[in-house]
């Protein structure tokens, strides 16, 4: 990568597609960049959904882990990790191998789908 | 054989040697967690003499055992949003933070090729066991390169059985130099002001020479940087042993 930042999710930030898509994981002339956070910050941090811009396509995604560090107790990734997902919540991939932190579970009414998927959890 | 009249005296066995059990003698070293030493200020003393006797009151409760900068530990958290309400994380220990309660130490684990760092808190009641893997120092006190490092070095095996260890040895010091990614890095560790020793540089000589440029060789012998601990920890090391036995 070009630039070793370590902030959270926000507009412009290239993250990395964790699970087993076909648009995610497809190689394409350009990484998966960000474009718009929902939020009322523009920052986004775990649990937070982003719009992101993949081969020429808008798609939602859920974010699973960034590089900034958060409260203690909770992991920090070595790299931004986002889930693709549809407007209603539904993951698009099957399998996500990297590790989720604990912390979606609170959310267990929106995230249901995406944490039944997961395998590991940190 | 015959008749010892004349001939040189008796055979006298040599003296037997005396063993000075140097092991007994060095039990005057013990480990005192760097948390206690207050850092240096204009504060009240006062202050961390409450936060010892918090600090104490939780060890009488709660074994948090010797570990190093460079130890493989393994932490149960509780946690109400995991399964089995308990979660277990094993790392190496990156770096040491924090001074008194708030006194934090990082682990780093690669799973799954993907590099999780967790800050926990030594004297959070959200910690219900710390369990040392593998004892041993490494030659820094700050192992955060290792997140430019190959990623083999950081990774641990989850069910790794605790490495055996005699109570009475002295701490291993690893001195493994590790190989690191291609360049960029997240800070330029080749630069004298982190005077890393455990990695093996593999850049080529004109780089490190420019690198020496910013070193500050008089920082070592400032003396308004002096912080002599000796003393400091003599008090501390009494006051803990008096207040653990009771």
């Amino acid at each position: 990568s070009i630039t070793g930042a370590c902030g959270a999710i926000q507009k412009l930030t290239r993250v990395r597609v964790v699970d087993n898509s076909t648009l995610g994981n497809t190689p394409y002339h350009r990484p998966p960049k960000c474009i718009h956070v929902y939020n009322k910050t523009g920052v986004g941090k775990v649990g937070d959904k982003i719009l992101l811009a993949i081969k020429g396509e808008k798609k939602k995604a859920l974010i699973v882990g960034h590089k900034m560090p958060g409260p203690t107790m909770t992991p920090r990734f070595d790299s931004n990790n986002v889930v693709l997902i549809e407007d209603n919540g539904n993951p698009i991939g099957t399998r996500i191998k990297t590790p989720i932190p604990h912390t979606l579970r609170r959310r267990e009414g929106e995230f249901s789908k995406v944490l039944a998927i997961a395998r590991n959890f940190v | 054989r015959g008749s010892s009249d004349g001939k040189p005296p008796k055979f006298q066995p040599p003296p037997k040697p005396v063993i000075i059990d140097r092991k007994t003698q060095k039990e005057e070293r013990r480990f005192l967690s760097p948390e206690f030493i207050p850092p240096r200020g204009r504060t009240d003393p006062l202050k961390y003499y409450i936060e010892r006797k918090d600090m104490i009151q939780r060890r009488k409760v709660f074994n948090i055992p010797e570990f190093y900068v460079g130890s493989v530990l393994a932490v149960t958290t509780a946690d109400p949003c995991a399964s089995a309400k308990s979660n277990r994380f094993v790392g190496i220990c990156i770096q040491r933070g924090g001074k008194g309660l708030g006194a934090t130490f990082v682990l780093r684990n690669v799973i799954e090729d993907q590099g999780v760092e967790i800050c926990y808190e030594l004297y959070s009641p959200r910690i219900q066991a710390i369990e040392v893997l593998k004892l041993e120092k490494r030659l820094d006190e700050n192992l955060t390169y290792l997140r430019d490092a190959l990623p083999e070095y950081s990774t641990f095996d989850v069910n790794m059985k605790p490495v055996p260890r005699m109570d009475h040895e002295e701490i291993p010091v690893n001195k493994l130099q590790v190989r690191m990614k291609p360049k960029p890095w997240s800070k330029r560790w080749e630069r004298p002001k982190y005077n890393i020793k455990g990695i093996k540089f593999e850049l080529p000589e004109h780089k490190m020479k420019a690198a020496q440029k910013w070193s500050q060789p008089w920082l070592e012998f400032d003396m308004l940087r002096e912080y002599d601990t000796s003393k400091i920890e003599e008090k501390i090391r009494k006051e803990l042993s008096e207040q653990l036995e009771k």
